[in-house]
């Protein structure tokens, strides 16, 4: 192929995208991806929709009051991020941006612990080690580097497990997530990348970052990229389950891009009418990921009102407490700033905590 | 006792680590077949194997990051950098994230990654390969940063910094990787913590304090100056973060004058730190202001000017007669 031709070709064939949920709730079959659910399955997924829309918002409105410095709502994202998180097992791994609350609550996290850090009590309060889920990582796509990382300590413990890492569709752009595709494939890692691309970077649009497909990026690397409805929580599941067992079995690296969107502001501080126009917001209200599923359990008569109206329940208690939780978070002490700087003792840290301590104590007098 | 050179002490204590602890890996550019550039992981691949002597794809960043990962899943990698100039496009992953994840995890995880850089001037290398990057370091929080001098430390050192839990800076003085000297490898009681400093020449009228590889710098300075009938006590820092200030300050006190001695530039530099801890503790017994000799605020120069922009032994001798002088 000569160079013009080549750059022809960049255009051609428009980008595929697995869906087996259409937003009006109507299950459709995929040739390679496919899920078997039974209703009990399906609730449950509608129900992780519904909880983890519901924690966004509480923490959203805790933000607005002052409770929260700051939050970066999953809003709209929920599918993507309940789909793959549903796919993992108990030993796999999982590497989050900031935004993955939803992810969060597949590996059993408790919300009020993502609190902290948006609250401004410490940097991240869980042990990644006892959720199999890594703290939040606020550099964009430093996690993706960890996450391969992990990938190969798996692979000198000849573990069965997985990795996966998310990040957004800006993060494609960062040094960090490019070397790490590229250690991914070199090394074979088992690790699934999952961008969730939501169309915008704070205020930049897709097309400042890319001029391919998102998922494409991944054959230059030299494995597997696809790209699915991420408001399809169906169908980020089945891909992803199926991009895990590929790395568990030694197949290597896959990029799933799931094709979603940004419904709220990149976080609190942001203004989103700014840059985007509003008719674009209301194109994507009709592919909301839980109404779909509302509509497929309505439909084939797998839910009745009872159900829906139990788990809107559970949602508004689980919003009530999540509140009264995190006004109840105790505020760290002065002395907290020298915790966990070092783990073994360390002179200058030891030297300063006494000096500040003793700084302190000259105002109780 | 065997005589070893810096490098293969460093070889020897990395060779013992990995005997020690499988968890032990080297991860780096070239470090495999090659044994790194300046040969410090000579044959250790051979040894070890590919899974524990990792020859990396080319990108520094990729190296911590990936470093960090590793650790987080219970191995303790050892990261070659290298060359000095090379470290910063691995500055973000060093400073935002291994420095900082310890504390991000309110001490529920460990970070044990050593990161190793081969510093400094003196070999007629090309640009980037002659810095002396310790104070961006120095001043993150959450990394150790230390910098050995002679083979027996290196030895030691090296072995010290793996096992430690915390992430730790190893700064190697490239000029003198091929100084020899005694190391006791049957012995693996070491004199002391990585983090104390070393009093490695007793004087009585001023001392020198150095690291890495100005401590043989001011050692002949030392020797020159008894010729001249002064007494110049040499103090190796050996750790530069956290700093062993019961050995500065008693030397200090003791001494009355003190010279700081460092190949990177003077302004802003890690000197700057060592003259005003000095000054803080030690103001009444000092009899001059804490001197400063080392790099000019200008990037490292080309090859042929590097003696003159290197600290020497009359670099040191004129900074001492002057803190004579007041």
């Amino acid at each position: 192929m000569t160079l013009d031709a080549s750059r022809g070709a960049q255009q051609e064939a428009p980008p595929e995208l697995v869906q087996l949920l259409t937003p009006e709730g109507e299950r459709v079959e995929h040739p390679d991806y496919d899920v078997d659910l039974t209703p009990e399955e399906v609730r449950s997924l509608y129900r992780d929709l519904v909880l983890v829309r519901r924690i966004d918002l509480e923490a959203v409105a805790l933000q607005r009051q002052g409770e929260l410095g700051i939050w970066a709502s999953l809003l709209g994202q929920e599918a993507a991020q309940i789909g793959s998180g549903r796919a993992l097992t108990d030993s796999d791994m999982a590497f989050p941006t900031y935004r993955e609350h939803g992810v969060a609550w597949c590996r059993d996290v408790d919300p009020v612990k993502l609190l902290g850090l948006f609250r401004g009590v410490n940097h991240g309060g869980w042990d990644p080690q006892e959720h199999n889920f890594h703290l939040y990582t606020i550099v964009i796509g430093s996690q993706t580097l960890h996450a391969v990382g992990y990938a190969m300590g798996i692979q000198r413990d000849d573990a069965s497990a997985a990795t996966i890492v998310y990040f957004g569709d800006g993060a494609t752009s960062q040094g960090d997530v490019n070397e790490s595709f590229i250690w991914a494939s070199v090394f074979n890692a088992p690790i699934v990348f999952f961008c969730q691309n939501n169309q915008w970077a704070i205020s930049e649009p897709l097309e400042k970052q890319t001029r391919i497909p998102l998922y494409r990026r991944a054959s230059g690397f030299g494995f597997p990229g696809i790209r699915v409805d991420g408001n399809d929580v169906f169908a980020c599941l089945a891909v992803t389950r199926k991009a895990l067992e590929a790395a568990r079995t030694g197949q290597g690296p896959t990029l799933i891009e799931a094709f979603t969107y940004r419904m709220g502001a990149h976080t609190t501080t942001d203004d989103p009418t700014r840059y985007r126009v509003a008719s674009e917001l209301e194109a994507w209200k009709l592919k909301d990921p839980i109404e779909r599923v509302k509509a497929y359990l309505f439909k084939n008569e797998l839910a009745d009102q009872e159900f829906f109206d139990s788990v809107d329940e559970e949602a508004a208690q689980l919003g009530a407490d999540l509140r009264r939780r995190c006004l109840a978070l105790p505020d760290p002490q002065p002395l907290d700033i020298f915790e966990h700087v070092y783990r073994e003792p360390h002179a200058l840290i030891d030297q300063e905590r006494a000096q500040f301590a003793g700084y302190l104590e000259g105002f109780e007098k | 006792m065997t005589v070893l050179s810096l490098s293969k002490a460093l070889n020897e204590g990395m060779r013992k680590a990995m005997e020690d602890d499988p968890k032990v890996l080297i991860m780096g550019e070239d470090v495999g077949k090659l044994g790194g550039v300046f040969r410090v992981t000579d044959g250790l691949q051979k040894d070890f194997g590919e899974d524990r002597v990792i020859d990396t794809p080319l990108a520094e960043s990729g190296i911590i990051g990936t470093a960090i990962g590793l650790a987080l899943r219970g191995y303790r990698p050892v990261c070659e950098i290298q060359f000095d100039g090379f470290v910063f496009p691995a500055a973000d992953q060093i400073i935002t994230q291994l420095a900082k994840m310890p504390m991000r995890s309110l001490g529920a995880i460990k970070l044990p990654v050593v990161v190793r850089i081969p510093c400094g001037g003196g070999i007629g290398a090309v640009e980037h390969h002659s810095e002396s990057p310790e104070a961006y370091f120095t001043h993150t929080s959450g990394l150790r940063v230390v910098a050995c001098s002679n083979p027996a430390d290196a030895y030691t050192m090296i072995q010290q910094a793996i096992r430690c839990d915390d992430p730790v800076v190893f700064f190697e003085p490239k000029r003198r990787y091929w100084e020899k000297g005694d190391i006791d490898t049957s012995s693996s009681d070491w004199w002391a913590p990585f983090d104390a400093a070393k009093v490695v020449r007793r004087g009585s009228d001023a001392t020198l304090l150095a690291y890495g590889p100005m401590v043989k710098t001011c050692l002949e300075a030392a020797a020159a100056a008894e010729e001249d009938g002064r007494s110049l006590e040499v103090v190796d820092l050996r750790s530069l973060n956290p700093l062993d200030e019961a050995v500065i300050m008693e030397s200090a006190r003791r001494t009355g004058r003190v010279v700081v001695v460092h190949e990177a530039p003077v302004y802003n530099g890690f000197g700057a730190e060592l003259a005003a801890r000095v000054t803080e503790q030690c103001f009444y017994h000092l009899e001059a202001p804490v001197l400063r000799v080392g790099g000019f605020s200008t990037p490292y120069p080309p090859s042929k000017l590097e003696e003159h922009y290197l600290p020497d032994l009359d670099r040191v001798l004129d900074a001492v007669d002057r803190a004579f002088g007041f």
